[in-house]
């Protein structure tokens, strides 16, 4: 047909162009829209088009459908929401939607489902509202589903269109039935609290139809409502057990799996899952494989326990031949490893990282390595004398770029595990021994950068270093100085750390010549890093040589230096914590931002400031130690050295490979280590050894098991007689593998009296921990009940009492919106933007329908923040030192908001949390895009550690308002209000706990009188139940008892009194800044009654 | 980042050749032509330099690809992270057959040479991203009514020849 397609050439195209141009001049319409059709080939082709937009408009309305049909297929192909000549279709597309012929109508809403602008939208919403009750089947269905993009375009939409999109659940035609069940689905996974109500109708479609596609809608669709609505998943569970055991579809058995994964629903339940997604994982089939990990990582999440027992098949899965199933197995392995079988996991995944090919694989397994032994802080970790073999293992690795995570985990390990230094250091200087294996990969973050761990940990624990001179001779070696210039500058320093402890022992056994000859090799070899290129390394090194050219004339002098050299190193460097220095608290009276000396001006000369550093400086070296020699541990580690040894093959580091030692007599330590030929790469000795701990870890425990069965044996003697299946039946668990030694993981330092909080120790990275929550566990009452609460107190009011305050809440901000635009314009703003900050309760957002389907967190009005913008605070329950605020973004204006960012100015007390790696200037980038007259929620959550005091917190919004006339950034200041009523949580109460509370004493009291009161007493209840998140014990007359919790666990009761025309509110809470804080609010809603 | 301004099952849909030709694209959110290229360029690169062993999707910024090749042709679409991949996988199946069936054993030069056919079955099927006729026959028969309406026009019988 077009014989351009075979030769795209720009020439030729070129060529093409200027002939359908000339096509375009002619009357014909029949050649137009050949020359359109054309050139929709080319916009395929990626060229522009949109010259022709008219000509395609022309084309769109010749009245044969031949021609119709293609122009507007070009159009729908080419034109979006900038193109100008879009307006002039209206009313060609009104008339061809009235069309008697049905595919003309049908061409009209499929292109206009492609380029539909808030301007057709409005104009046609009503033109496409009718055709949803067409005769034809064909029409309804195009029509239902193009409604949605109306619904997009133009919101207003929604509401009058809604009740006819509800009828065409139930059309007499398939077709058009799903189209609905499309429709309202995709609405109803956006926004699902709205459509709830229609739960039973869905439930109806679900149990009845047998189409597989409408299904799957519909189980999503349950996946987004049963969080709002706990009951429907126990409703749900006999229909989706049943599609899960009959259907024959994957795609919809995997949307079963993946609902009942999201809504989380009774074990057995899951049991179920887990076995269908083994059989997807079993499958050969790629997809179903992929799908099956993807799915199970989901399960994890919440039920870690029923994925452990499938590790087999997820090992497996790490020999596939596709990359990203592999990728996907290791993801699972890091949640599924436990005591029991982390040396196994890590066994598996070391011999995989001898197969992988490609380093980016081999890289992943690396890193997957050291996060599942590194994850919460080495928690799995049995044998430490293992996991640094393991470390020296993965040396191997060439061609790595993870060198550094390497050296920051042996170096952790051995600052922190201080009964594994010794071993540590060991296996460290056979590292620097063998550095030329190492070293031939200098690029940055390569492998050698665990020669930088390396040459630090033998330096500064050199007093565990059993033949020191050799590896101080190691570190002297001319290859050093091809090192990147950071490790050169790790090794001069810690030489002279190790040159300071051989020069002690030497002095100490008054080997006086060989202190000298020490002293004499660093002055030797020394130079050879004073000619460093490196600044870093040739400073060091110019210090160090002027310092022993100094001890060697002190040496020869005969004067003792050992000592006073040791001295530049004493002091034990402790891990401090990254987060310390936040922690420190501000003492009292402590302004960190004034000014302690007045800024200096101008003219001053700047010379003085050297000196106060040089001062500070001189402070900062005063460091001592304090060491602490216990004899009894000494003495205890020497034990376990020697048995170590016995076993151990890497101890003896002067033995050319582990398997001679074995056959030597003890003697062989002896040999010196310049006997290994260097130019045969040998294997570094000792290397692969990490799986014989694996055997002598397997031994240990199956000894330790002997042994504690032998006891139960013995008890079971002294219990014979008595009744103790447990016992009998007891098998391995966690607990029972004790560590093969004592390990005392250092802690990192805090600074002392920090600030009580544990919010930094939760890694918010690791979803599988913060989500390890027990799911089958019944219903606590304080989880339970805040549905029937809600209920009861609304039983409370009136039924007349209940309407006007719906309705009133829905009203009066519009009125306050619309005055404070008239607001902005007097004061010739451009933007209809309410900059001044308004903190009352005036928008009344939520519905109070909405309190019935909330569990686990209370809801309280949606404060305004500026006009744009709706904010509510939410503690949350599973985090005492967290609250959510969730906003909501309004835009009013008629421009496009996009970039939005939100940054709040943190205070001590509360901050925004932010993701890891950014700093508190950043702000959080609003995950959406505003056009106009949209409104969408974000949240933010808040860590805060003391919530006895109300907070204020300044914040700003800044945004790009994109219109017609370009895009410019702006800013919206706001402050954010939390009031302690936020960190509440309704909680129910018996009165008889309630009772028991009171009694115990422990509460502070504290009282306060509103006068001048005038709405109903149930009102007033509602009012503080609402607004202040309590909940009603008990109500006698106009006498009630109201309760509530805060985050962080303190309890505040109430005694709410009626008089007259005034109400009176004793207190009671564990906090009494607390309670007093709490009366004050409350004092201010009361008093606006 | 901007893919999320619209949110529809699919977002796009495109098919290329084994080289790496495009031969139809299908967008349901709105962008710049600028970032339409930008993305199909990148999209075509990562499937094609894919191993053919390998599953059939493909996780990019914050949307799975879910791609199938037929014969010479890829198919492939983009949807969002909660949407069901293998249900994805049986929409493209579906157009393939609804091809094979308005063609006749369809192949890649019949797209070529009928390009605005593929995009009218393919508008019968799916329209602003969403499924919406989930039988075969009757988005077939949709089909062949139009064309009945189109050769029934005398102008096309007498249309210029090229």
């Amino acid at each position: 047909k077009f014989l351009f397609v075979c030769f795209p050439q720009a020439k030729y195209i070129s060529q093409c162009i200027d002939e359908i141009k000339q096509e375009l001049k002619q009357d014909n319409i029949a050649v137009k829209a050949n020359a359109v059709c054309k050139l929709t080939y080319l916009q395929m082709l990626g060229y522009d088009i949109s010259w022709a937009a008219f000509n395609i408009i022309e084309v769109m309305s010749a009245s044969k459908f031949t021609f119709k049909r293609i122009g507007y297929l070009a159009a729908s192909q080419c034109f979006h929401e900038g193109t100008d000549v879009i307006m002039l279709t209206t009313n060609q597309i009104r008339k061809d939607l009235s069309s008697p012929n049905q595919y003309d109508t049908g061409v009209a809403l499929t292109g206009l489902s492609c380029f539909v602008t808030p301007d057709l939208a409005r104009d046609l919403a009503n033109d496409i509202m009718t055709l949803m009750s067409h005769t034809k089947p064909y029409i309804r269905k195009k029509a239902v589903l193009i409604m949605y993009k109306v619904f997009l375009k133009y919101p207003e939409s929604l509401r009058p269109a809604f009740p006819r999109l509800k009828e065409k659940l139930e059309d007499p035609d398939p077709g058009v039935q799903s189209a609905a069940v499309n429709v309202i689905c995709e609405l109803a996974r956006r926004n699902p609290k709205n459509y709830l109500s229609l739960a039973p109708l869905f439930f109806k479609l679900m149990t009845s139809s047998t189409n597989n596609w409408v299904l799957i809608k519909i189980i999503k669709l349950f996946g987004a409502l049963t969080p709002l609505e706990p009951r429907l998943g126990k409703k749900l569970i006999e229909p989706l057990t049943n599609l899960i055991h009959s259907t024959s579809a994957m795609s919809l058995l995997y949307e079963c799996v993946n609902t009942v994964i999201a809504v989380s629903m009774t074990w057995s339940f899951f049991q179920l899952c887990v076995q269908k997604l083994r059989i997807l994982i079993e499958d050969s089939d790629q997809n179903l494989k992929y799908l099956g990990l993807l799915a199970m990582s989901k399960i994890l999440k919440t039920h870690p326990k029923s994925v452990q027992s499938h590790k087999d098949l997820i090992l497996q899965c790490l020999d596939d031949k596709d990359e990203s199933i592999r990728l996907r197995a290791l993801d699972l392995l890091y949640g599924m490893v436990s005591k029991k079988n982390l040396m196994e996991i890590v066994k598996k995944l070391m011999i995989h990282v001898d197969k992988a090919e490609g380093t980016t694989y081999r890289d992943e397994l690396l890193t997957k390595i050291i996060d599942i032994c590194s994850q919460s802080n080495y928690q799995y970790i049995t044998n430490f004398e293992w996991y640094i073999s393991i470390l020296v293992e993965l040396t191997r690795l060439e061609g790595t770029r993870h060198g550094h995570l390497i050296a920051a985990q042996m170096l952790d390990v051995a600052i922190r595990v201080k009964a594994i230094r010794k071993f540590a250091v060991s296996q460290m200087a056979m590292l620097l021994d063998n550095a030329h294996l190492i070293a031939s990969n200098t690029q940055r973050n390569g492998i050698c950068e665990v020669l930088y761990a390396a040459a630090w940990i033998c330096g500064e624990f050199s007093e565990h270093l059993e033949e020191a001179n050799q590896t101080l001779e190691a570190m002297l070696r001319p290859k050093v100085t091809t090192l990147p210039g950071h490790i050169q500058a790790v090794y001069v320093q810690n030489m002279v750390k190790l040159y300071a402890s051989i020069l002690q022992q030497k002095e100490q056994s008054g080997e006086k010549e060989a202190a000298q000859e020490i002293t004499q090799l660093m002055i030797e070899r020394l130079p050879q890093f004073v000619q460093s290129a490196d600044l870093e390394v040739q400073e060091r090194a110019s210090c160090i040589l002027q310092l022993i050219k100094y001890i060697q004339k002190l040496q020869i002098k005969e004067v003792p230096v050992a000592e006073e050299v040791i001295a530049l190193f004493a002091g034990e460097l402790n891990p401090v914590a990254p987060k310390a220095q936040k922690k420190v608290p501000v003492p009292e009276g402590l302004d960190l931002d004034a000014w302690i000396n007045e800024p200096p001006s101008d003219s001053e000369s700047e010379d003085e400031k050297p000196k106060t550093i040089f001062h500070d400086e001189e402070q900062r070296h005063s460091r001592h130690r304090q060491p602490e020699i216990d004899e009894e541990e000494l003495a205890r580690r020497r034990e376990a050295r020697k048995q170590e040894q016995a076993n151990n093959p890497f101890y003896i580091k002067s033995s050319p490979s582990p398997q001679k030692r074995y056959q030597d007599t003890p003697g062989v330590e002896h040999i010196p280590v310049v006997q290994i030929d260097l130019s045969v790469p040998l294997k570094v000795p000792g290397m692969p050894m990490s799986d014989q701990y694996v055997k002598l870890e397997e031994e240990r425990r199956h000894k330790q098991k002997l042994e504690k069965d032998k006891k139960k044996k013995k008890q079971k003697k002294e219990k014979r007689g008595k009744h103790h299946r447990h016992n009998s039946l007891h098998t391995e668990s966690e607990e029972d593998i004790a560590p093969a030694h004592h390990v005392d993981i250092i802690t990192e330092e805090m600074p002392e009296n920090a600030l009580p909080s544990d919010e930094d120790d939760k890694d918010p990275n690791d979803p599988y921990k913060a989500l390890d929550i027990d799911l089958d566990k019944p219903l606590a009452d304080s989880e339970k009940l805040p549905v029937q609460r809600h209920r009861n107190v609304e039983t409370l009011k009136s039924p007349d009492s209940e309407a006007p305050l719906v309705e009133k809440k829905s009203k009066k901000p519009k009125k306050k919106e619309k005055k404070h635009k008239e607001k902005e314009r007097d004061k010739g703003k451009k933007k209809e933007k309410e900059k001044k900050v308004i903190e009352e309760e005036e928008e009344k957002k939520v519905i109070l329908q909405d309190l019935h389907y909330v569990r686990n967190c209370c809801y309280g009005p949606y404060l305004l923040l500026c006009s744009a913008v709706t904010y509510d605070i939410q503690g949350n329950l599973q985090n005492d030192s967290q609250v959510t605020v969730s906003v909501i973004f309004e835009n009013k204006s008629t421009s496009f908001l996009k970039s939005m960012e939100l940054n709040v100015l943190d205070s001590l007390n509360t901050k925004m949390l932010r993701p890891e790696g950014s700093s508190v200037h950043d702000g959080i980038p609003v995950p959406f895009q505003l056009p106009p007259g949209i409104s969408n929620e974000a949240q933010f959550v808040f860590t805060l550690q003391s919530i006895v005091m109300a907070q204020k917190l300044k914040g700003t919004l800044s945004f790009i308002v994109k219109n017609d006339e370009g895009s410019t950034h702006e800013k919206l200041d706001f402050k954010l209000h939390f009031s302690c009523a936020s960190y509440l949580i309704t909680t129910p109460c018996y009165s008889d706990a309630f009772a028991k509370l009171l009694e115990s004493g422990d509460l502070h009291m504290s009282s306060i009188k509103v006068d001048g009161i005038s709405i109903s007493f149930q009102h007033l209840l509602a009012k503080i139940c609402f607004h202040h998140h309590f909940s009603v014990v008990e109500r006698v007359d106009s006498c009630a008892s109201m309760y509530s919790r805060s985050i962080q666990g303190h309890h505040v009761c109430l005694l709410v009194k009626k008089g007259e025309n005034s109400v009176s509110i004793d207190g009671k809470c564990n906090d009494s800044t607390l309670l007093s804080n709490l009366l004050d609010e409350m004092k201010e809603t009361l008093s606006k009654c | 980042g901007c893919l999320r301004q619209q949110t529809w099952k699919i977002h796009f849909i495109l098919l290329f050749s084994r080289q790496g030709k495009l031969r139809l694209q299908k967008w349901y959110t709105t962008l710049p032509d600028k970032e339409k290229k930008k993305i199909i360029r990148e999209i075509v690169q990562i499937i094609l330099s894919r191993n053919q062993k390998t599953s059939s999707f493909v996780d990019w910024k914050d949307l799975k690809l879910v791609y199938k090749r037929y014969a010479s042709l890829y198919f492939c679409c983009a949807i969002e992270d909660q949407d069901n991949e293998l249900l994805t996988l049986e929409v493209v199946h579906r157009y393939v057959e609804l091809l094979d069936r308005y063609f006749g054993n369809v192949c890649e030069l019949d797209i070529i040479f009928n390009f605005e056919k593929a995009y009218f079955i393919l508008d019968e099927f799916i329209i602003g991203g969403e499924v919406q006729e989930t039988s075969k026959r009757s988005a077939v028969k949709a089909i062949e009514d139009s064309d009945m309406l189109q050769e029934t026009v005398e102008e096309y019988m007498n249309k210029p020849a090229f």
